[in-house]
């Protein structure tokens, strides 16, 4: 089981993203909780993707900052983080190279740390096969064990599920639920309300890029204190 | 007409025969433009894999350099290549001149621009899909490189392949640094120039024969190897 308590929480402070002179995340103050699943959710072009790369080091913010455990983001903390992306991005190899790339990466060579990890999504046997002959589900599952090989302390999942059918979603689901009670924190971006409310410990929602509220989740779906978050839970549109 | 039907005649009967001169010009060709196809590969694949994913000053222009180069005239390399090797050159204490060693220096100075402008445009366009789960992981940028030449092996064969048309069918600089020495430096498209102006068509005609054959055989090569592999370019 990872050490969460090594490098969470994570504080940001005043994060701002400026891009094509338009301000895309605005004045952000966040702090995310060691434990659980975090959902970041909101309606589309709320920020919620782009929160979640600033959140990871893919990409500077225009100002503010972020800490973990009070230490400014560093190489070392990306290392100890793994992010699963809305458009699964595999390498042009086997299912097992794929697993072993990252493994590699962090100097573990170890067989059978990779057929864990794909047997924890269900694609041990798959894994002499094309990684990109899979489908979209095989391929999300398999982007997700990549990023379980790494044996991360925080999980960045953006959108992971949103070009999946109902039922590559309950395995995905699943399997983040497996993740989280192994301990491991995970960062989780939809816009899918009953996603959300399947799987967060807590919600951070986001509208035009702000966070409008954040909270327990049986709390934020309860009663939410936002006019924004009362419409989207309401399925009005939130403009 | 009739002369011409006689010399592919001709022509098709020195290729069934295996006529001794048509296979050692065809041996030496093969040798001269593969060699310097190699060494062309060993450089420009990774100078392109470089330059694709760099981010350093001074990119843009030796992007636009590179991409010149790859329009270098023949000829013009061959007078290069000459004055470079020739006795009163920098390296004429080599004593190359008119060797196939020379003729592969040629090559390898015509294909090299060409084996890299393709590859960094091909590494780059991989990269641009990697990028984020490259940083996300962390990936060091050595071992971004040879991801990056390993997963794009398919469509860098096809680079190759460019690479080895143009060497194989290229005349004007094995001809300066090689002189089309009979039994020495002659390679097919010295000799087919050589022999049609002595009219003797067959042999030009049975040179140009195989030299589109074999253009077709190492297109189709590449497309059983991939085949074989199981992976279409985009897979």
């Amino acid at each position: 089981m990872p050490d969460t308590g090594a490098m969470l929480p994570v504080q940001v402070s005043g994060l701002s993203y400026h891009a094509g002179g338009r301000t895309l995340i605005d004045q952000i103050d966040l702090e995310i909780a060691s434990k659980g699943i975090t959902v970041i959710m909101g309606p589309n072009g709320a920020g919620k993707s782009l929160l979640l790369r600033l959140l990871h080091g893919l990409l500077p913010p225009t100002s503010g900052s972020i800490r973990w455990d009070g230490q400014p983001a560093s190489d070392a903390h990306r290392r100890r983080q793994a992010m699963v992306f809305q458009r699964p991005v595999l390498l042009r190899r086997s299912v097992a190279a794929n697993i072993e790339f990252a493994l590699d990466l962090h100097g573990n060579q170890d067989p059978a740390r990779r057929d864990t990890v794909l047997s924890a999504v269900d694609l041990l046997d798959y894994a002499a096969q094309p990684a990109r002959r899979l489908s979209g589900g095989e391929q999300q599952r398999l982007a997700l064990a990549r990023a379980l090989a790494t044996d991360p302390e925080v999980l960045f999942l953006d959108e992971p599920t949103a070009n999946l059918d109902p039922a590559a979603t309950a395995v995905i689901e699943a399997a983040v639920g497996r993740i989280r009670d192994a301990g491991t924190k995970a960062v989780f971006v939809t816009h899918d309300i009953g996603q959300a409310r399947r799987l967060a410990d807590d919600i951070v929602f986001m509208h035009r890029g702000r966070i409008c509220e954040t909270g327990y989740a049986v709390t934020f779906f309860d009663t939410p204190r936002t006019s924004e978050a009362q419409q989207f839970l309401q399925g009005e549109l939130v403009l | 007409m009739q002369e011409f039907v006689a010399a592919f005649a001709e022509a098709f009967n020195l290729i069934v025969a295996g006529d001794g001169d048509l296979l050692e010009i065809v041996g030496l060709s093969l040798r001269v433009s593969l060699t310097a196809v190699g060494i062309s590969c060993v450089i420009g694949f990774p100078l392109g894999a470089v330059i694709g994913i760099g981010d350093f000053r001074g990119r843009q222009c030796i992007i636009v350099c590179v991409n010149a180069l790859m329009g270098l005239p023949p000829v013009v390399v061959g007078l290069v290549a000459y004055l470079i090797l020739s006795n009163s050159g920098p390296l004429g204490w080599l004593d190359l001149l008119y060797s196939p060693t020379a003729m592969i220096i040629a090559q390898t100075i015509l294909v090299a621009p060409i084996v890299t402008a393709l590859s960094r445009q091909i590494v780059e366009d991989f990269h641009a899909e990697y990028a984020e789960l490259f940083r996300s992981l962390s990936v060091p940028h050595r071992t971004a490189v040879t991801t990056l030449l390993m997963d794009a092996k398919h469509s860098l064969a096809t680079v190759a392949l460019a690479g080895f048309g143009r060497a194989i069918a290229e005349v004007g600089a094995v001809i300066i640094v090689g002189g089309n020495i009979d039994h020495l430096t002659r390679v097919m498209t010295t000799a087919i120039a050589l022999e049609t102006s002595k009219g003797n068509l067959a042999l030009a005609l049975a040179l140009g024969m195989i030299l589109i054959v074999l253009s077709l055989a190492v297109n189709a090569t590449v497309s059983l190897l991939r085949e074989a592999s199981g992976q279409p370019a985009d897979a």
